[in-house]
């Protein structure tokens, strides 16, 4: 069904809200578009996400426009998330999303991806997880590893802001050494986890792990994982996304954080597989990249 | 493996003509089988035209996940794999489900509790998936024997809960399970219990219908909520979601919607009076003053106690509940009329079922209710010690 699902029925039209009838009549779709979707769309067309209740600077919300404006085929996109500062954003996502409880979500993408194959066997539908740190590396690792070790075709971003932000900033095992947080009144004890290393030693067809610093670069890796996703297997996006509260930031300071880290914690780490790397060679003749 | 586009108007993936559950459980010609619990949920599951399942292994379920899965080889299940605990396997049921597969999965014991964090979460997105619980106590000590502890923590899940006798029980309600689960005005998870070892374990004689007939296949855009396929219009898009908001339209929607969970269930009591023909079965002597309370095995037990009782000179009668959510309080007030003592023998520690009894009946029957004999970690029941029960307490002093 796709787009169509987006098409406000004329009648209603005088009634439906402004941003209900911009999503028809100017939301980058894919079907729409003669060249792949990105972020130089943004300022001129409505984006994905209506507005969102996180803090005013905070570099999660403007990675999360990044991700929804890369989206190759949004209409087709399901998103998967969990609880935590991003769970407050996904009631404003104009696309089929679910929030099901606090971990489980590479487990609950698992059987929807499954499943769409399963009911649609001749479209194309992309299952992508977006969780926290938290989510993602200490209460759901098993359901995250488990699901890149079967080999399923979801794409798995991170927003790593190295910390339980939500419920009041907590250590987190993404936390870096030393850090002082919450639970971690005298500086935590162990290094922060190497995520990205452990998504590529546990099957991951493609694994980064970079900044929100450069929206083309975000952009260009979500593209390029959810295309992977398809048609190879599981890929992984470890995304800095400060919390510029806990980390005592202003709202105009959470950029400068993520360009310091670019050459510190988050120092460009990128695993391809052959077979991924020759498929997305592919995807650049067939101008899907 | 099948593909769903094999399906026609006529025929599912796997060439079974498509039959209504009426046709399935009253009408189709049966013939006498001869299987266990485990055996005969695969015979369901083949005539369920399933989507999807999600196994793991744990006594004394394990062999019933088998089969399903040699169903989905022989082509009859849509999806089907091994999750990584029970945690997982019911979250990617749950994902199964609200991407609009017909999905049925199970478990026992620990599995059960282990997972339990998903059954609320099941109900609260209105998804109709059925899980099979092969009852088998909670550790610890370790035990796998038969014992059905884990349905007291399933009780107020928001799942409905039935409960099955025995091998030809269990083919009957999981076929009629998704038949009342899946009615848009119910669209609630369905666990359908048996007491492990006892019925999964057990070969008794069944009456299948021939295996080329399949219920017709699930409808999601029938459900209450939208499945999450890209194919309707996302239900969550709102100017100014309440969910993630602390204030008082976001209590008041969290509250109605828990109401409406349980008012779902009991919206379910009429499918289910029909597809189970009725919710609990009576039998033994009508004006009995002595009434058995049960459900599963314990009521086979409790039935045997009434033939010896009658020997006696005791007459009792039996009334099996074969539904726990919906509680079937107005059926069992109706059959306890003119009773004076109820005794509810229980395979567990706790006494749930007695609980929901004395609850159910509070104020509105006066009588006496005994909560036993009861039995727990795989002990059996054996009539004997129902009716030395029930001497001593209508005859005390004198014992049986």
């Amino acid at each position: 069904m796709g787009l169509d699902i987006y098409k406000i029925n004329p009648e209603f039209k005088d009634i439906m809200p402004r941003e209900i009838i911009e999503l028809e009549e100017n939301a980058t779709w894919s079907t729409k578009m003669n060249k792949p979707r990105g972020i130089k769309e943004l300022p001129e067309t409505k984006e994905l996400l209506e507005e969102h209740s996180l803090c005013a600077g905070c570099p999660e919300a403007a990675a999360l426009r990044y991700v929804l404006s890369a989206l190759p085929k949004p209409e087709d996109t399901v998103i998967v998330n969990s609880t935590g500062c991003t769970s407050l954003m996904f009631p404003h996502i104009a696309l089929h999303t679910v929030h099901s409880l606090f971990g489980n979500q590479n487990a609950v993408a698992s059987g929807i991806k499954r499943v769409l194959e399963w009911r649609f066997p001749d479209t194309q539908k992309d299952v992508v997880v977006l969780a926290g740190d938290g989510a993602t590396v200490d209460i759901g690792l098993d359901y995250t590893l488990q699901s890149f070790f079967r080999q399923e075709k979801i794409t798995t971003i991170c927003f790593d802001n190295e910390v339980y932000a939500n419920t009041g900033g907590q250590e987190s095992g993404m936390t870096a050494k030393g850090q002082v947080f919450k639970m971690a009144p005298t500086g935590k004890k162990f290094d922060k986890v190497p995520m990205w290393e452990l998504a590529t030693t546990s099957g991951c067809h493609y694994s980064i792990n970079m900044t929100a610093s450069a929206p083309k670069a975000v952009a260009k890796a979500v593209r390029e994982a959810i295309l992977i996703a398809r048609e190879i297997g599981p890929t992984y996006i470890n995304l800095y996304t400060p919390c510029i509260l806990e980390i005592g930031l202003s709202a105009n300071e959470g950029l400068g954080e993520m360009k310091d880290q670019d050459k510190d914690r988050f120092a460009s780490y990128k695993h391809i597989s052959p077979e991924a790397e020759a498929y997305l060679k592919k995807c650049k003749e067939e101008g899907l990249l | 493996m099948s593909k769903i586009t094999d399906m026609t108007a006529t025929h599912n993936w796997s060439g079974q003509k498509l039959v209504s559950a009426d046709y399935m459980l009253f009408e189709a010609p049966r013939t006498k089988h001869f299987m266990t619990g485990s055996e005969v949920l695969k015979e369901a599951v083949k005539r369920a035209t399933v989507d999807a399942s999600v196994s793991y292994p744990i006594t004394p379920q394990s062999e019933a996940a088998h089969l399903i899965g040699e169903l989905w080889a022989e082509g009859y299940v849509g999806v089907y794999f091994r999750g990584e605990n029970e945690f997982g396997v019911m979250s990617e049921v749950a994902g199964c489900s609200m991407a609009g597969a017909r999905t049925i999965t199970t478990t026992s014991g620990p599995g059960t509790l282990r997972a339990m964090e998903n059954f609320a979460q099941w109900s609260g997105t209105r998804a109709s998936m059925q899980l099979v619980l092969m009852a088998r106590g909670i550790n610890s000590p370790l035990t796998i024997q038969p014992d059905n502890l884990e349905v007291q923590y399933l009780l107020e899940t928001g799942c409905m809960i039935w409960y099955a006798e025995n091998v030809q029980e269990l083919f009957d309600m999981s076929l009629a399970a998704f038949a009342v689960a899946e009615q848009p005005d119910v669209h609630v998870p369905i666990i359908t219990a048996v007491d492990g070892f006892f019925v999964s374990h057990t070969r008794e004689a069944v009456m299948l219908p021939e295996d080329d007939i399949a219920l017709f296949p699930y409808n999601p855009y029938k459900a209450p909520l939208p499945p999450i396929d890209s194919e309707m219009p996302p239900g969550r898009f709102l100017r100014d979601p309440f969910v993630m908001k602390s204030n008082y339209i976001s209590y008041a929607t969290h509250a109605s919607w828990q109401w409406e969970i349980r008012s779902a269930v009991e919206r379910s009591k009429p499918y289910a009076r029909h597809y189970l023909k009725g919710l609990v079965h009576v039998t033994g002597t009508e004006d009995a003053e002595i009434a058995f309370i049960t459900c599963g095995t314990a009521s086979h037990q409790a039935k045997e106690a009434n033939r010896e009782l009658e020997k006696l000179g005791v007459k009792t009668k039996v009334l099996k509940l074969r539904t726990i959510r919906p509680f079937p309080t107005d059926e069992i007030i109706e059959a306890l009329k003119g009773v004076k003592y109820v005794f509810v023998p229980e395979f567990n520690v706790v006494g749930w079922l007695s609980n929901e009894v004395k609850s159910a009946l509070y104020g509105k029957l006066d009588m006496d209710i005994h909560a036993g004999p009861r039995v727990a970690g795989g002990m059996s029941m054996p009539a004997e010690a129902i009716i030395k029960e029930v001497m001593e307490k209508i005859n005390p002093g004198k014992g049986a």
